[in-house]
């Protein structure tokens, strides 16, 4: 308990920066920023290196009876360091993305940097009111990035966001406050272990599923998405995509999944309902976008339903291969965002045929924007790859069907996003203005770089990411072993051939 | 005998009474307008002495019959406490704002913290009644002031307007009060508290049901709740800002405080008989407040309707009759008094130029651009009224929402949810207006420094900042609430 309280450091930097900023003015703003951001992404590094895998399950914790009924209470698993790592790895280039910002700087830092504060809060809260709080807070920085920095759309698309969002949550929070009456805790660890009454359980799975169905977002609650994408700053769509669709996931890994196991075995029909239509239907849709920042947003959808599919497999595989979309997406799209950024810093339109053959004068650009499409594709070597493979190969084991719908996702996937690609890089330059642009300038290439190296590492030695939350996939998986339904896949495992044939094998 | 305890109880009203004429009896004298700012603050000292005097009623959490005053005519036991303090502080709020805003008429005049006073008076008698003839003298000494202030720029029209609507109905309000009363008193056969429940355990006979609901409805009234609010906007908007302040803040509490001791003391062994009332009027009163608010560009007309759509939330914790739903109100009272006395006076404090007080939705448009500081104000205050975490407002909310469900009204509390968000729409209006159009710069005078202070402490209440208080706050509501319930 003595230990250093280093996941409230790294709520404190950002929000004390936070406070810094709005008193700033811009050139100050955007340094205090930045070094804040560089600031906790060390530490967040520091964190990844201390966390002890295969230790126990919950690490990092702090508790402080502060408040009446819920307590400042932190602490983190594998599941959550990942997706705190994946926050303040965006955040720093999230600042450095929004240097075409010229108005208001300072508020705009601070809303940023709360909003990362809130990110970590969602991820790392112990106690089911604090992680409430987080979780809805976050809903006014974001409304107010898009509503004030953002497109001509903006404040319809503000108000969708926060309406849309803020409805489904209000319902979550009466199911919790119904829980903590039940079982007489806040604490989400004991929670996560308590047996709520099979038929209490699907009132509640029901009210969880309407705040993160939204969130997520799932067919045919996400039209709030491509709204919000649109409108936003080029920042905003990278938090938005990187990190608040991931408390969507979240949510249902942490709560639905491990507090309603039979309910989430009851329902599962109607996720793999809901993921199938968003899988086929966004895709199509994202096929005949004429707006670069609508087609990736849609096809974000497309992805979130492959991680519904995922966690509700109810095995290991799944499991794990929904967090890595989760990661993965988290860091494609947020890359993918960041490209129509750079060249919408450049020639102020999203409309993908003003652009063409940009491979030709922006060579460079064109090669991380490859490799950031075949990365939303899947192609193996690249982290989207891993996810959507393992998460294919969970759902197989238990329906046949959906995961053989959620496969054409993947088919479609590679149509949008090559046919998006070839229309911007290949083709010849029809448009004088975007035959002119520059290549990347150095402060790209350090935004984008990273990121590059992030989604290849996933791609090609994953372990380091599956490692941290192996054991806390496995403590789910036990948790729904006793509910989940009969799959269709008769699996069963092979014998593994005798030592001595192996090697023999393996000789040949 | 019993005298010098009755007044040691009183204590708190006894001094407001005399202060109260003696002021008056100076104003009669003292006309300028320096009289009248040293009468303003002897006021504001006079309510800080009567908030001393009254405190260690709560702190030892008196009850029961150690509190009884004049026969059992007054409680001075710990919830009577706990809400005058309330009422106590906002009515200084409402004091301090005032001198800076008549100036600019010429209308300062003595009478009105003289006034004020007495309606706290009134409002002291009404939290402490424990007998329905108390609670009657004291609602209309309240409501008489109330009258009178509501008109006191006598040369604004719509200040006449106000305070002319605000008699008519609600002496209309009284003699549903007083018909009820009667009812009540013919079919129980006393006016007492403690009799009323006593003699209305088992059966409930329809003649009392009909005193029951009467006296409910003149409550409502009391507290603006639909279907009874029709008069709260067009008052709000009329009456001066300084008095809507007022309006808005201690009345409020006084009734609501009010309404939980006639519902929860007198008629609490007829709880049934009463909860789907209360449930009703809470959920209308969520939902037409907040969209009547929908449509306003007039700043105080929204706080109107916003002031309606909160004292629907705090119905929602009456209706789970239930100590835990009772503390909630009182919980939600103290974030919802801080919460509106900084709602107006931020827009006290939007003028022009020229020093005119400027109210429309319209005025503040790009306001985060000319006046940040003042915009973060009024935006937290936006922010935490909706409900929105982390700000104060929210915990408001979800302690009510909590008795509820713990109550086992789980619908009731999703419903008010799932209205809340209906709510959020036009406190988001607010802020889109200020933060996200182009300014027009109409909001360019100069601000009372005691405005700012006043805003800021507000607006730091209602930041998370809050939280810290919940502790306190809960043992203090829970101390308070307890009083009203039988001792297990």
């Amino acid at each position: 308990m003595n230990q250093f309280p280093i996941l409230s450091v790294m709520l404190a930097v950002p929000l004390l920066a936070g406070l810094g900023c709005l008193m700033a003015d811009a050139k100050l703003a955007r340094t205090i920023a930045l070094v804040a951001t560089l600031l906790d992404f060390a530490l967040g590094l520091v964190l990844w290196a201390k966390f002890d895998v295969g230790g126990a399950q919950w690490q990092f914790q702090e508790s402080l009876p502060l408040f009446s009924g819920f307590s400042w209470k932190l602490g983190i698993d594998g599941i959550a360091l990942l997706l705190i790592e994946l926050s303040v790895f965006l955040m720093p280039i999230c600042v450095l993305a929004s240097k075409a910002i010229d108005k208001r700087v300072g508020e705009y830092m601070a809303a940023f940097l709360l909003m990362e504060a809130l990110m970590i809060g969602v991820f790392a809260a112990q106690d089911l009111y604090l992680f409430y709080i987080f979780f809805e807070a976050g809903l006014i920085p974001m409304y107010l990035i898009i509503g004030v920095w953002g497109g001509a759309e903006r404040i319809y698309a503000s108000y969708k966001f926060f309406l849309y969002t803020l409805l489904g949550s209000v319902l979550m929070l009466i199911a919790m406050l119904w829980m903590v009456n039940d079982a007489g805790t806040t604490d989400i660890p004991t929670l996560m272990q308590y047996d709520f009454d099979p038929a209490a359980q699907k009132w509640l799975w029901l009210a969880f599923f309407a705040s993160f169905a939204v969130k997520m977002p799932m067919w045919p609650v996400h039209t709030w998405l491509p709204d919000a994408h649109v409108q936003a700053p080029t920042a905003g769509s990278v938090i938005l995509a990187g990190v608040l669709l991931k408390m969507g996931g979240y949510g249902f890994i942490r709560f639905s999944l491990p507090m309603f196991p039979s309910a989430s075995a009851d329902y599962a029909w109607l996720i793999y309902g809901l993921s199938m239509v968003a899988v086929v239907y966004t895709s199509l849709v994202a096929l005949v976008q004429t707006d670069m920042k609508k087609l990736i947003a849609y096809s974000s959808v497309a992805h979130m339903a492959i991680v519904t599919v995922g966690l509700f497999a109810f095995n290991t595989q799944g499991l794990e291969g929904a967090m890595i979309v989760m990661l993965s997406h988290g860091l494609v799209s947020a890359a993918l965002f960041l490209c129509v950024g750079v060249i919408y810093d450049r020639l102020h339109t999203r409309e993908i045929n003003r652009y063409g053959g940009l491979s030709i004068n922006m060579p460079y650009y064109a090669l991380l924007f490859m490799l950031f499409t075949m990365a939303s594709v899947g192609l193996p070597g690249t982290s989207g790859f891993i996810g959507e493979f393992l998460s294919l190969a969970g759902i197989y084991q238990q329906s046949s069907w959906v995961a053989f719908v959620s496969t054409t996702g993947i088919i479609l996937g590679a149509a949008y996003m090559l046919y998006l690609y070839r229309r911007i890089a290949f083709g010849g330059q029809v448009n004088a203005d975007a035959a002119a642009m520059a290549d990347l300038n150095p402060r790209e290439w350090l935004m984008l770089a990273p990121i590059a190296a992030a989604v290849l590492w996933m791609g090609i030695y994953p372990e380091s990411f599956l490692a941290p939350m192996r054991g806390d996939i496995r403590a789910i998986e036990a948790r729904l072993a006793a509910t989940k339904p009969a799959g269709d896949a008769k699996f069963e495992m092979g014998k593994p051939p005798p030592i001595g044939e192996a090697q023999a094998e393996g000789a040949h | 005998m019993d005298w010098i305890q009755s007044l040691r109880i009183g204590a708190a009203e006894e001094l407001l009474s005399v202060v109260g004429i003696a002021l008056l009896v100076g104003s009669a004298w003292g006309q300028t307008r320096r009289d009248a700012r040293a009468i303003t603050w002897l006021a504001v000292l006079t309510l800080l002495g009567a908030a001393a005097i009254t405190a260690p009623a709560l702190w030892h959490g008196v009850r029961g019959a150690d509190a009884l005053a004049f026969s059992g005519l007054l409680s001075g036991d710990a919830f009577a406490a706990f809400a005058k303090l309330l009422i106590y502080v906002a009515a200084a709020a409402s004091l301090l704002v005032a001198p800076a805003f008549f100036d600019k008429y010429h209308a300062m005049r003595s009478e009105y913290p003289v006034l004020v006073l007495f309606a706290v008076l009134g409002m002291g008698i009404m939290v402490s009644a424990t007998n329905l003839l108390t609670l009657y003298v004291g609602l209309e000494l309240n409501s008489l002031s109330a009258y009178v202030l509501a008109a006191f720029l006598k040369t604004d029209e719509r200040s006449a307007e106000a305070g002319l609507k605000y008699f008519v109905l609600g002496a209309l309000a009284s003699g549903i009060l007083l018909f009820g009363i009667s009812l009540t008193y013919g079919f129980t056969g006393t006016i007492g508290f403690a009799g009323i429940s006593a003699a209305l355990s088992g059966h409930i006979s329809m003649g009392a049901l009909f005193g029951l609901t009467f006296v409910l409805s003149g409550l409502a009234f009391k507290i603006s709740a639909v279907p009874f609010h029709m008069w709260t906007p067009d008052v709000y908007e009329g009456a001066p800002t300084p008095v809507t302040t007022f309006f808005a803040s201690a009345p409020k509490v006084a009734a609501l405080a009010l309404t939980m001791r006639v519902a929860l003391e007198a008629f609490g062994t007829q709880a049934a008989a009463w909860q789907q009332i209360v449930s009703f009027i809470a959920l209308a009163s969520i939902l037409v407040g907040a969209l009547g608010a929908i449509g306003q560009s007039n700043l105080k007309r929204l706080l109107a309707y916003s002031s309606i759509n909160n004292v629907g939330f705090m119905l929602v914790g009456l209706a789970s009759a239930t100590p835990q739903g009772a503390a909630a109100m009182l919980v939600y009272l103290t974030i919802y008094v801080p919460m509106t006395i900084g709602g107006f006076v931020a827009i006290l404090m939007l003028k022009d130029e020229d020093g005119n007080q400027l109210e429309g939705m319209a005025d503040i448009a790009g306001l985060s651009r000319t006046r940040p500081m003042l915009a973060l104000g009024l935006g937290s205050i936006m922010f935490s009224m909706a409900g929105i975490p982390f700000f104060f407002g929210f915990w408001g909310k979800f302690v009510v929402f909590q008795s509820a469900v713990n109550a086992g009204m789980v619908w009731l509390a999703a419903a008010a949810a799932v209205a809340s968000v209906i709510g959020a729409y036009y406190y988001l209006k607010v802020l889109k207006v200020m933060y996200f159009d182009e300014p027009v710069d109409r909001v360019t005078g100069r601000s009372d420094m005691l405005h700012e202070w006043l805003l800021a402490s507000c607006a730091v209440f209602v930041s998370p900042l809050g939280y810290l208080v919940t502790k306190g706050l809960t043992a203090l509501t829970m101390t308070a609430a307890g009083v009203l319930f039988a001792p297990v």
